[in-house]
């Protein structure tokens, strides 16, 4: 079975979530292109997009049709050799009109799991639960003559456990997109020692159809993304806990939310980044990787007790950002999360004790949006975090101590073997969370 | 001609698009009428007596489309009451819709039927995205054609004559013109705070323009997106008089510019253009326009030509005569075409630089010539010199095929 046959027939499970939804609309978008070229001419080719979720379902066709417009836009210029030997289709807008047509007859969507017994290439994007994962993916498998290859989503799930349990024999590998799927170009591959040659040589000729950039990870519990992300998050609430010893714990959090972002340079501080992925989907995937650390317990009680109060963050369907840890106008924080009181404190009650406590912002300092633009960025680092090592306020010195323990995290991945080398995590932190610097470097020591 | 012709009290509203910092595409921006209304009331604010004025005409290429609306002819009295109950019409002839306008005025003040025409041109193309504007604006070619085309048609038409060019030149000689071009175009726009491109802060230009090579994959194979006038919301108006017109207005002569000649010619849209390599409806129609002045092209002191593509302005630059076929690019690469140059050329940016709103072009470009003969470009102004009291613009609509060529003249008196 060539590239082009596997993806005549495909089905995604739990296609109307975030990264479903995102997962769905590149391989439609694939599947819709391998359909018009001239030798597919009169082959049928099936996405099913199978959700839970009737209405989920609907919006994803919304969601599909804009896109595609979108993506159709981009490429025009090809579009019109695609569609060079249809006399009806004149000007740009019918050819977009028609692409739209038949990219979006391609998917089916539907409630019905019993679609993708005839699949013969199945993407998981259903939620982060291991249990859940395998009892659908051996159901399909049971019932499906065509022995599928499973490309399962997860972030934190060892791909072996999956793998042995459902009895998938070589024919399942972690393909982690980053949210969004259609956005953000890194893609995490993950195979087994079973896993089949073919089916990661079609892995990796998949990617790169969609123009992705591939990190491979060793199969271990959170792979590199999360390995980093989990104990950076940790460390930020340790940090927060810490510091709200001597002041108010709503004025902590925003500290400690405003030096991982301003100080450390990155587009969003810790504390942000946990609302934007969610509360309960940190909490959950620190649950399926503390099992499988031997030396370190990865675990925040505080994350319980915000998720007890119904404090979970993540985004609505439009993309804006819940209230977390943090709440947000027009996508910015503008009060933080008070257990005590199980309220929100503004930022501005609190602003100019938080402002004495950060004293002047360094004179090196670019935002992250400035900072990413520039070409030398070495240098410029560099510089910056000379200048904060020299410093003695307690926000310099946070900072530089985030950074350390940052970068400790990444050769940690690399010494323990789940990452094969610095450079990959740093790839990994650079595309996938769009750090302006690796992790791994020797601006902190 | 049996009469003489005057223009007066030009104006233009902003050429609003990218580039401009107050230009937010997802917000709601003003249509149509406000730009006819902005630029018309600019222009009857000269003036002591509008109600002078007999007749409007405005030249728009696609409203249409770009905005659903026809019959253009009946915004003339939003302008102004006075302009209801007269003679009022639309011209199109695509970019060249503007440059119409002002003919159509001509030939009704030779015609005795008008002593004063407010000529406009109109567009507002930025109503929807580039990719479906270059839909409309390929409605300037032969549609039985437009299969075979390219998604960007008409920045695929220019492509197509630049690959000749730099085939049978050379492909470094003629960037290096085109790219000066470009930045001539920027500079000079800078100069006019109504241009487009007058908050372009870009520090070397020529560098930028040669870093980006053409990329067929994502645009058109022989040019890149400096190389090509931008998507533009704009008016222009002006006035055009007789001697007894100019009274009526209560204008001195010498806030006019004279009209000595013009012409105006169009080729078979069906055909190809004759030769890639020369722009034959613009050498033709300028030959006409000059000798109907009298005059030769050494003798002007500023042109305005049609640059909606830089290589369409190396080539005008060849049809006017000023340099033989295959030099046009070391000429302008020479600094002649520069505000300081021998022959300063598109002096408040021209299509690349000010913009191109396209049925409004051809006014703009009048607006531009009477501001410098008259010295009221303000930071734009060139120095003119006295033995060369001419301008000369040249609008052209679609790849050659309708094109408007006049001569103006310094009035001293």
């Amino acid at each position: 079975m060539n590239y082009d046959e596997r993806l005549q027939h495909v089905s995604v499970l739990g296609a109307a979530g975030k990264m479903g939804s995102g997962i769905l609309l590149l391989t439609a978008v694939e599947m819709a292109d391998l359909s018009l070229k001239p030798e597919n001419k009169g082959k049928t080719f099936v996405l099913n997009a199978i959700d839970l979720s009737d209405e989920g379902l609907s919006g994803l066709m919304d969601y599909l049709r804009v896109q595609v417009l979108k993506i159709a836009e981009k490429k025009i210029v090809w579009l019109r050799q695609v569609y060079a030997e249809n006399a009806a289709l004149i000007e740009n807008s019918d050819i977009i009109e028609q692409y739209i047509l038949d990219t979006l007859r391609i998917v089916r969507p539907t409630t019905a799991m019993e679609v993708a017994y005839r699949s013969k290439l199945i993407f998981e994007a259903v939620s982060e639960n291991k249990d859940l994962k395998v009892k659908i993916l051996s159901q399909i498998d049971q019932n499906n003559p065509n022995k599928p290859w499973f490309f399962t989503n997860t972030s934190s799930v060892p791909i072996h456990i999956i793998e042995n349990e459902a009895e998938l024999e070589g024919r399942v590998l972690g393909f982690h997109f980053y949210n969004p799927p259609a956005v953000q170009r890194l893609v995490e591959l993950i195979v087994t020692e079973k896993t089949l040659a073919e089916t990661s040589q079609f892995a990796l000729d998949y990617a790169k159809a969609l123009k992705k950039v591939v990190v491979k990870s060793n199969d271990f519990a959170g792979f590199i993304g999360n390995g980093h992300f989990m104990r950076d998050a940790l460390y930020g609430i340790n940090k927060a806990l810490e510091l709200s010893a001597g002041r108010p714990f709503a004025e902590a959090v925003y500290l400690v939310n405003k030096v991982s972002q301003d100080y450390l340079v990155r587009p969003m501080g810790i504390f942000q980044l946990i609302d934007y992925v969610g509360v309960d989907v940190v909490q959950f995937i620190m649950k399926v990787m503390n099992p499988f650390l031997k030396d370190e317990n990865l675990h925040s009680p505080l994350l319980d007790s915000m998720l007890e109060m119904g404090v979970k963050g993540g985004q609505h369907s439009s993309g804006a950002q819940k209230d977390g840890f943090l709440k947000y106008e027009k996508g910015a924080p503008v009060a933080v999360f008070d257990p005590e009181t199980k309220s929100y404190i503004a930022v501005d009650s609190f602003k100019t004790a938080a402002e004495e406590w950060l004293g002047t912002m360094p004179a090196g300092f670019q935002p992250w949006r400035v900072a990413i633009k520039i070409a030398d960025k070495d240098s410029h680092f560099s510089a910056w975090f000379s200048e904060l090592k020299s410093l003695n306020s307690p926000a310099a010195k946070m900072a530089v101590e985030y950074g350390l323990n940052s970068d400790a995290i990444g050769r940690k991945l690399v010494a323990d073997g789940v990452a094969f080398n610095e450079n990959d995590v740093n790839t990994v932190m650079l595309t996938g969370f769009f750090h302006a610097y690796g992790p791994v470097n020797n601006f902190f020591a | 001609m049996r009469r003489k012709i005057y223009l007066v009290a030009g104006a233009n509203t902003i050429s609003m698009g990218t580039g401009r910092k107050e230009f937010n595409p997802k917000k709601e921006r003003p249509g149509l009428e406000s730009y006819i209304h902005e630029a018309g009331q600019a222009v009857l604010k000269q003036v002591p007596n509008p109600s002078a004025i007999d007749e409007t005409v405005i030249g728009n290429f696609m409203a249409s489309v770009f905005n659903k609306q026809g019959h253009l002819g009946g915004f003339a009295a939003t302008i102004d009451p006075d302009l209801e109950f007269k003679p009022s019409l639309s011209v199109e002839g695509a970019c060249a819709s503007g440059g119409l306008a002002i003919v159509s005025g001509i030939r009704s003040v030779l015609a005795e039927t008008a002593d004063v025409v407010l000529a406009m041109g109109v567009e507002v193309q930025n109503t929807v995205k580039a990719i479906y504007g270059a839909d409309f604006l390929a409605y300037a070619g032969w549609f039985q054609n437009r299969k075979k085309s390219h998604a960007y048609f008409f920045p695929g038409q220019f492509s197509d004559r630049a690959g000749v060019y730099y085939e049978k030149y050379g492909f470094d000689n003629a960037r290096k013109g085109m790219g000066r071009w470009f930045k001539n175009a920027i500079e000079n726009a800078r100069l006019d705070p109504t241009a487009q491109e007058h908050h372009n802060t870009a520090a070397d230009l020529e560098g930028m323009y040669h870093k980006m090579t053409p990329n067929g994959k994502n645009f058109v194979d022989h040019l890149n997106i400096f190389d090509c006038s931008k998507v533009s919301d704009g008016a222009s108006g002006i006035l055009i008089a007789s001697e007894e017109g100019l009274k009526k207005l209560g204008i001195p002569k010498k806030d006019a510019v004279e009209i000595i000649g013009f012409a105006q010619f169009t080729r078979n849209i069906t055909n190809d253009p004759p030769n890639p390599l020369e722009l034959t409806t613009i050498r033709r129609t300028a030959a006409k326009a000059l000798e109907n002045a009298g005059i030769s092209i050494e003798q002007i002191g500023t042109i305005e030509t049609h640059d909606c593509f830089s290589i369409a302005g190396i080539l005008s630059v060849e049809a006017l005569g000023l340099a033989a076929p295959g030099e046009g690019a070391a000429y302008v690469a020479a600094g002649k075409t520069a505000r300081d140059g021998v022959m300063p050329m598109n002096t408040t940016g021209g299509l690349i630089g000010w913009g191109h709103p396209t049925g409004a072009t051809g006014v703009h470009q009048a607006v531009t010539i009477w501001q410098q003969l008259t010295a009221n470009a303000g930071d734009a102004q060139i120095k003119l010199s006295p033995e060369k009291p001419y301008g000369l613009s040249i609008n052209m609509g679609g790849d050659d095929v309708t094109v408007v060529a006049i001569v103006y003249k310094m009035c001293n008196e």
